[in-house]
């Protein structure tokens, strides 16, 4: 680097001396260090995305092939896949936990934990979280949480089954199905203890946010990615505790015999003495939380794509307050738009025409956001790196998920695709594969920040392109066997003779499904050998403006060695010219770090 | 056995992690620059491979509309069905419209501007008027689409009740459905899950009068042309009463009355004639004989030839049978409808024979 800019003012931080000895349970174990619980957070997703992948293709076999019989299902699901044929309430279950884990556990924790963790502190320039012990103990019950879910599997009755919105009656009642049993108290006790998780994380998220950016980093100069990270924890601390109280009161339906949720049932040749209860209460509180989910899944993502697009375009991000702004209108918007999902599950309709004109205010911010990334890949100078690349994709997906929303959000045209594999598509887009890819794309981009080490492109290069051409391949057929009227969660369509045509489509699904994530273990290949044998990473392989980049590479306690760095600009001056227009701000390096002071003839943005 | 196979499995991982290194340094395929950063070269490829994917995913696309349009649901046959048949195609039409443009610029660009040692990129940072131009836009579009499909929303919710209209009532539970008809006086009568009781299967509550001349039934016929107006029902969890082909559908919910309306436009006859219909059926039945030969071969029963019916389906998971949870709709000219209600028998005979 040809400028190094060491000119600090004192901050209090500074004396923040760390000279006590680690030992191995505090380094790796449990550590407060912001960078190894990032590293905890990781693995853990990663590890629960292996479960959850695994889960979708076994029930993908199933669909594809009802009639056949498979040893893999004894292998995994020993007496539920006995004789190589799959339980139908075991296939329920599968969706379930693949649905649970896939959003909360590997695009909830995994991502947001992670990259929020890692790039929080260092990108405002703070030598930890505001509370490195919360920190811990975050990670720790969220660790505990993974436990009992994965735990959960094995109960006698079969785990979760009753969908991941897990509606009453259906989970409130062991004798409506068995995984409502011993299975469905796990995954409640499970998810409440990720709740706890997910408060602590996202409230020092926030305050760390708020309270220690470092000298000279206003709001205004904060990189898309902490605006993401930061908005979605304010997101999750408000939509999160009501998950709780819906998780709470159905704890208490099951238990102690209250009647939040149910009414007037009869099951199983009796009649129960629940009376005045309302299952349509617990969709809502469900959604109040479920729709804001999506975006928190979302937003790190996005977060993540504008920062690597930015960098590996050599140019700003266009529109950085239009970027901002649209994701505090997402934010905004995404709390009163949850009726969406409920068109048609008995609420009054007029309710239903608000939320189709909220939902549809929603698409108008994601508009911006996509003409945005989209511009500015315009004349740039696209350093196409595997990050990059799955940043694309993530936009992409993003746009083509995005607007098949349309439909879905308008209550009209709901009617007919609600529940049905069109919804399958649309969410799978826009939520698990675009913000899959954000995970891909974070890893690949601060790898070396992470382990100090690159990870090997040519291999990134051949996940990234089998696995776009795989999810495009899996879910856009989706639509077509939604629209044909095929609904979800069904154990096998040959009790229909009428979607009898559908078979070869569900076949080609399947098939894609099984080499998509077949490849992914190209990546985890690369992820785990690069970890060990990957070539020692630069300080700033990217050459990028943000501040983690300034700090060494060797992991140390406080993040830098001496003082910290004061930022004197926004993270985006990229490709920046001089005054005269004849060479860039710094003569010769297209990129300007955020510690480096303003130059003589240059002029600030107005940020 | 098994013991064995766990010490194979963990000397095959053992031996695939000391292999790890060589694998992978021969996987640093570019010797010369091993930076594992992007160089030109890899940006060229990367970016021709964007044209390519931009290519795959046209190819896909016609394809999967030439392919399997013929999948979808037929024609409406319902009067509302037709309303939200029209708004999904304009629908649709936008939105193919906006994704084929954005994928292109998406993708291209990535091709056009891919790194080049000496390229520039160009400082653009901000433009208040194209930022303007691409929000108003979707305002404009989308404002267009909400009024358009509150207003179809709202005639299809809306119902009002006339004696005209024909009452039935769904009865949800795991896992079939019953139809019950209000009968002469077009009432239901009263009822509740704690009436269920032997031949009582939906509940009704005898002591009300207008419960006698109720109907219950096991397939679902309606009267072509005549407004339905749905009452609906769950004794135990939630279930959802999917008619696809005319665009209906309705959570039944327990302890709770929920309800939807329309009327039906197409006989059942008729839409065996519908030729798209006809080329469906033949399509199944082709597959179903194909499958068949298999089955005679391993010796199994066969399936039987497929005739078109309407449905009923749950589509809101319920259990281990969700996926079976089916009803046949007919329908049918109000004569051939009146002549089978006359058939059946009312509540009040089913109580007192
Ligand atoms: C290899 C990749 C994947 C495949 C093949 C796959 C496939 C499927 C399928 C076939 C279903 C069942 C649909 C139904 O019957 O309702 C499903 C459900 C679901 N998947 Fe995935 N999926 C994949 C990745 C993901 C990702 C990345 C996410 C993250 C958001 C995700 C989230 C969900 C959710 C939330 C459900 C709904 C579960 C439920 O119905 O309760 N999946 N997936
Ligand atoms: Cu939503
Ligand atoms: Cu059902």
């Amino acid at each position: 680097m040809s400028t190094e800019a060491h000119n600090h003012t004192a901050d209090h931080h500074d004396d923040h001396g760390h000279h006590h000895k680690d030992t191995f349970i505090t380094k790796y174990i449990f550590s407060i260090d912001h960078k190894m619980i990032s590293k905890q957070y990781l693995i853990t997703g990663l590890f629960m995305g292996i479960i959850g992948i695994a889960m979708s293709i076994l029930f993908r076999l199933q669909l594809a092939w009802p009639d056949k019989q498979f040893t893999v299902y004894e292998i995994f699901l020993g007496k539920w896949g006995a004789e190589g044929i799959m339980d139908p309430n075991v296939y329920l279950a599968l969706v379930t936990i693949h649905g649970t884990i896939m959003v909360f556990f590997v695009l909830t924790a995994g991502l947001s934990g992670t990259f929020s963790n890692l790039l929080i502190p260092l990108q405002i320039g703070a030598r930890d979280m505001a509370s490195g012990f919360l920190n811990m103990v975050s990670y720790w019950l969220f660790f505990l949480s993974s436990i009992i879910m994965v735990m959960s599997l094995f109960v006698e009755a079969g785990p979760a089954a009753a969908g991941w919105t897990i509606y009453p009656p259906l989970s409130a009642l062991p004798q409506a199905m068995p995984g409502s049993g011993a299975g469905m108290t796990l995954w409640l006790v499970s998810m409440a203890i990720f709740i706890a998780s997910s408060l602590l994380g996202s409230l020092n998220y926030i305050v760390t946010v708020i309270n220690l950016r470092t000298k000279g980093m206003s709001m205004t100069r904060l990189p898309l990615t902490i605006w993401a990270f930061f908005v979605t924890a304010i997101i999750g601390v408000v939509s999160f505790p009501v998950l709780f109280s819906a998780a709470l009161m159905l704890i208490m339906d099951r238990s102690f015999g209250t009647s939040f949720f149910l009414s007037d049932i009869y099951i199983a040749g009796e009649v129960l003495h629940n009376q005045g209860g309302s299952p349509v209460l617990f969709e809502h509180l469900f959604w109040f939380l479920g729709h804001p989910e999506v975006y928190i899944v979302l937003l790190p993502a996005l977060g993540i794509t504008s920062e690597i697009i930015a960098t590996n375009s050599r140019k700003p991000i266009f529109g950085y307050r239009a970027m901002v702004a649209s994701i505090l209108a997402i934010a905004f918007l995404s709390t009163i738009v949850w009726g969406h999902h409920m068109f048609v599950s008995g609420m009054n309709p007029f309710l239903g025409s608000v939320f189709t004109f909220t939902t549809l205010l929603i698409a108008i911010p994601s508009a911006v956001k996509a003409f945005n990334y989209i511009t500015t890949l315009w004349k740039g100078n696209l350093q196409l790196n595997p990050a990059m690349l799955f940043s694309i994709g993530l936009v992409s997906t993003f746009i083509s998920g995005g607007l098949t929303g349309i439909i879905l959000g308008d209550s009209a045209l709901d009617i007919n695709v609600h529940d049905t594999y069109f919804v399958v598509a649309h969410f799978h887009l826009v939520m698990g594969i675009s913000a899959l890819y954000g995970l891909f794309a974070g890893v690949y981009h601060w790898f070396p920040r992470m382990f100090g080490r690159m990870m090997n492109k040519n291999l990134g290069y051949i996940h990234f392109w089998v696995t776009v051409i795989g999810a495009y391949g899996i879910f856009f057929p989706m639509h077509f066997i939604g629209m044909a009227g095929l609904p979800r969660r069904y154990y096998t369509n040959t009790a229909f003779p009428y979607f009898d045509d559908l078979a070869n489509i569900n076949v080609v699904i399947t098939i894609f499904a099984i080499i998509t994530a077949a490849v992914q273990l190209v990546f985890l290949y690369n992820f785990i050998a690069s970890i060990f044998y990957g070539k020692k990473a630069p300080q700033n392989p990217w050459k990028s403006n943000t501040l983690e980049w300034t700090a060494p590479v060797k992991h140390i306690h406080g993040n830098w060695p001496g003082p910290i760095p004061q930022v004197y600009r926004w993270s985006y001056d990229y490709s920046k010219l001089n005054k005269a227009g004849d060479d860039y701000v710094i003569a010769g390096q297209d990129f300007v770090p955020q510690n480096i002071p303003l130059q003589e003839d240059e002029e600030e943005m107005n940020h | 056995m098994t013991g064995f196979l766990i010490i194979a499995v963990l000397v095959l991982f053992a031996v695939a992690v000391w292999q790890m290194k060589g694998i992978f340094q021969m996987s640093q395929i570019n010797k010369s620059d091993d930076s594992q950063i992007a160089n030109d070269k890899d940006n060229r490829f990367n970016g021709k491979l964007m044209i390519w994917f931009l290519v795959f995913f046209y190819v896909f696309l016609i394809y999967g509309f030439w392919k399997w349009t013929s999948v979808l649901l037929p024609e409406a046959a319902s009067e509302h069905g037709q309303d939200i048949d029209l708004l999904m195609l304009i629908s649709m039409v936008l939105i193919m419209f906006v994704l084929v443009i954005t994928q292109f610029l998406l993708h291209y660009f990535a091709f056009k501007y891919h790194g080049k040692k000496g390229q520039k990129a160009v400082f653009f940072a901000d433009n208040d008027k194209l930022e303007f131009i691409w929000t108003i836009i979707p305002v404009i579009v989308l404002a267009g689409l909400i009024i358009y499909g509150l207003f179809t929303w709202t005639d299809i919710m809306n119902v009002s009740e006339d004696e005209d209209t024909l009452v039935v009532e769904l009865y949800a539970k795991q896992f079939t459905w019953e139809a019950r008809y209000s009968g002469q006086d077009n009432t239901l009568g009263e009822a509740n899950v704690r009436f269920v009781e032997g031949m009582n299967t939906v509940g009704i509550d005898a002591s009300d009068p207008y419960s006698t001349d109720d109907v219950v039934t096991r397939e679902l016929r309606l009267p072509v042309g005549k407004k339905v107006l749905f009452k609906m029902r769950s004794q135990d969890v939630l279930h959802s009463a999917y008619m696809p082909h005319f665009r209906a559908q309705m959570n039944t919910v327990p302890g709770m009355i929920t309800q939807f309306a329309f009327t039906p436009t197409i006989t059942t006859a008729e839409m065996r004639q519908n030729p798209e219909m006809i080329a469906k059926v033949e399509n199944i039945n082709q597959l179903r004989n194909d499958k068949n030969v298999e089955l005679t071969a391993k010796g199994e029963e066969t399936l039987e030839p497929y005739e078109f019916d309407y449905l009923l389906l749950c589509n809101k998971i319920c259990g281990a049978s969700h996926y079976n949870m089916q009803m046949k709709i007919i329908v049918e000219t109000q004569e051939d409808f009146d002549a089978w209600m006359a058939e059946q028998t009312t509540f009040g005979e089913t109580l007192n024979p």
